[in-house]
């Protein structure tokens, strides 16, 4: 990895605004400066990035486990009810003609948001031991979860419509389940934990934060 | 061919100003300060360092903009009065639009997810096309009104939440899985729908960002970058 003449922003003390990209040069004494094009606060890193990250990804794991043991619909018939939870249903929508159907659900609830959450640990992790190898990957990989991680509200999009649509009263209705609460939430922070790590942290050299500290 | 920016070196770097040289770009996703170099038409200007595009060099993009908004906000107007999906079974027939399945999440007690479908399948890609369609209105005679900077920053925002493409093939799913146990009719809307996943993608690809915060007014109330001002 070429490091050598590349220059930061930070370095020389200027920050490019994260909402419009101008770059501006930020106060010497530190604190809260707004871009004076766009008004938005300026950082040079998004402040408490690591440990917001953090947070968040461990919200969404502990959401995970209820939104995959928890039904995300139950079916009504006058012969009785039939809870079904996401991994049921993808077993229900394998069939000869709808697998490839099948599989795009499974990645979009199971795949993403457990792929994301590793990576993002990942991610973390070497941020944290200031890790300065394969930083071209793990740029690729920050903007892979970015891209990506939207598509897990799949399933919640599922449901609603399949609740929608059966209400066949009192031949046949679907209830929602308390699971796709959960799933919805997992969705929602993880995205958010994507949202608050800064790739710039991945090529900060180790030395240049001690300066900071110092 | 990607063009590459040419990292800046320490002297063009360094001014006085609050605002540095304009030319410059800092890479958003590390950090690289560089100059943005001469890029030809409908070519993109990458970051020397972690390959992110800095810049695309985009033909008429207010005006293709603004024709595509106009088109993606009739279909979109279309998309929610029309029915999406309709089903019968035993003599029976149901219909939906999309605020159906969310009035359907609601009534069924599950208010949060309704309120989050509600957002990302109508709000806001509403928001995404009313926001950019007046940026693009607004900055054609520059310098525009310094409010059209929250409409462009709400625009931002928006984007990542409008989920138009993932409802599309969530309702076909859902589709898919009623058909076993009614036949199943698709509604105009979902037609439309179809059509609106490409136009909104077109829509952003056609934005330049960055030509039009060159043409909105400065929040210090200055648009000469390098005059330091009191800010806020």
């Amino acid at each position: 990895m070429r490091t050598a003449g590349f220059v930061s922003a930070r370095s020389l003390g200027l920050a490019g605004c994260e909402a419009c990209g101008l770059v501006v040069r930020l106060p010497a004494a530190g604190g809260v400066d707004h871009c004076p094009r766009c008004g938005e606060r300026l950082h040079s890193r998004r402040p408490a990035s690591i440990e917001r990250s953090w947070a968040l990804a461990i919200t969404a794991l502990v959401l995970y486990v209820p939104a995959n043991l928890l039904p995300v619909m139950t079916t009504n018939t006058p012969l009785g009810a039939v809870s079904d939870t996401i991994m049921q249903g993808v077993v229900e929508l394998w069939s000869p003609t709808s697998w490839p159907l099948a599989i795009v659900v499974f990645v979009a609830s199971v795949t993403i948001p457990l792929g994301k959450l590793i990576a993002l640990a990942y991610l973390l992790l070497t941020v944290q031991r200031g890790s300065v190898r394969s930083n071209g990957q793990r740029v690729r990989l920050y903007r892979l979860l970015k891209f990506i991680g939207r598509w897990s509200m799949l399933d919640v999009f599922v449901d609603t419509f399949v609740v929608a649509l059966i209400q066949l009263r009192p031949l046949m209705w679907v209830e929602p389940g308390a699971g796709v609460i959960f799933f919805a939430g997992v969705v929602v922070v993880t995205m958010l934990a994507v949202n608050s790590f800064d790739p710039r942290l991945i090529w900060d050299l180790p030395q240049q934060e001690r300066h900071g500290d110092g | 061919m990607a063009h590459a920016g040419r990292p800046a070196t320490t002297g063009a770097a360094v001014a006085d100003a609050a605002v540095a040289d304009r030319g410059l770009v800092a890479c958003p996703d590390c950090d690289l300060l560089q100059r943005l170099p001469l890029v030809p038409l409908r070519q993109t200007a990458r970051c020397a360092r972690c390959r992110a595009p800095l810049w695309r060099h985009k033909p008429d993009s207010l005006e293709r903009t603004l024709a595509l908004a106009l088109a993606a906000a009739i279909l979109l107007l279309i998309a929610n009065v029309v029915p999406m999906l309709g089903l019968s079974v035993a003599g029976r027939e149901a219909f939906t639009t999309v605020v159906g399945g969310v009035v359907a999440m609601w009534r069924e007690g599950t208010q949060v997810v309704a309120m989050l479908v509600l957002f990302a399948a109508v709000i806001a890609p509403a928001l995404q096309i009313a926001c950019l369609l007046l940026v693009v209105l607004a900055v054609r005679r520059p310098p525009a009104p310094h409010w059209v900077a929250t409409l462009l920053h709400g625009y931002e925002f928006v984007r990542e939440w409008s989920m138009i493409e993932i409802m599309l093939l969530g309702v076909l799913v859902a589709l898919i899985k009623i058909a076993e146990l009614a036949t199943v009719i698709p509604g105009l809307a979902l037609f439309v729908l179809g059509s609106l996943v490409f136009l909104l993608a077109a829509m952003a690809a056609t934005f330049d960002p960055r030509l039009a915060w060159e043409r909105i007014e400065w929040a210090a109330g200055s648009d000469q970058g390098g005059v330091a001002r009191g800010l806020r």
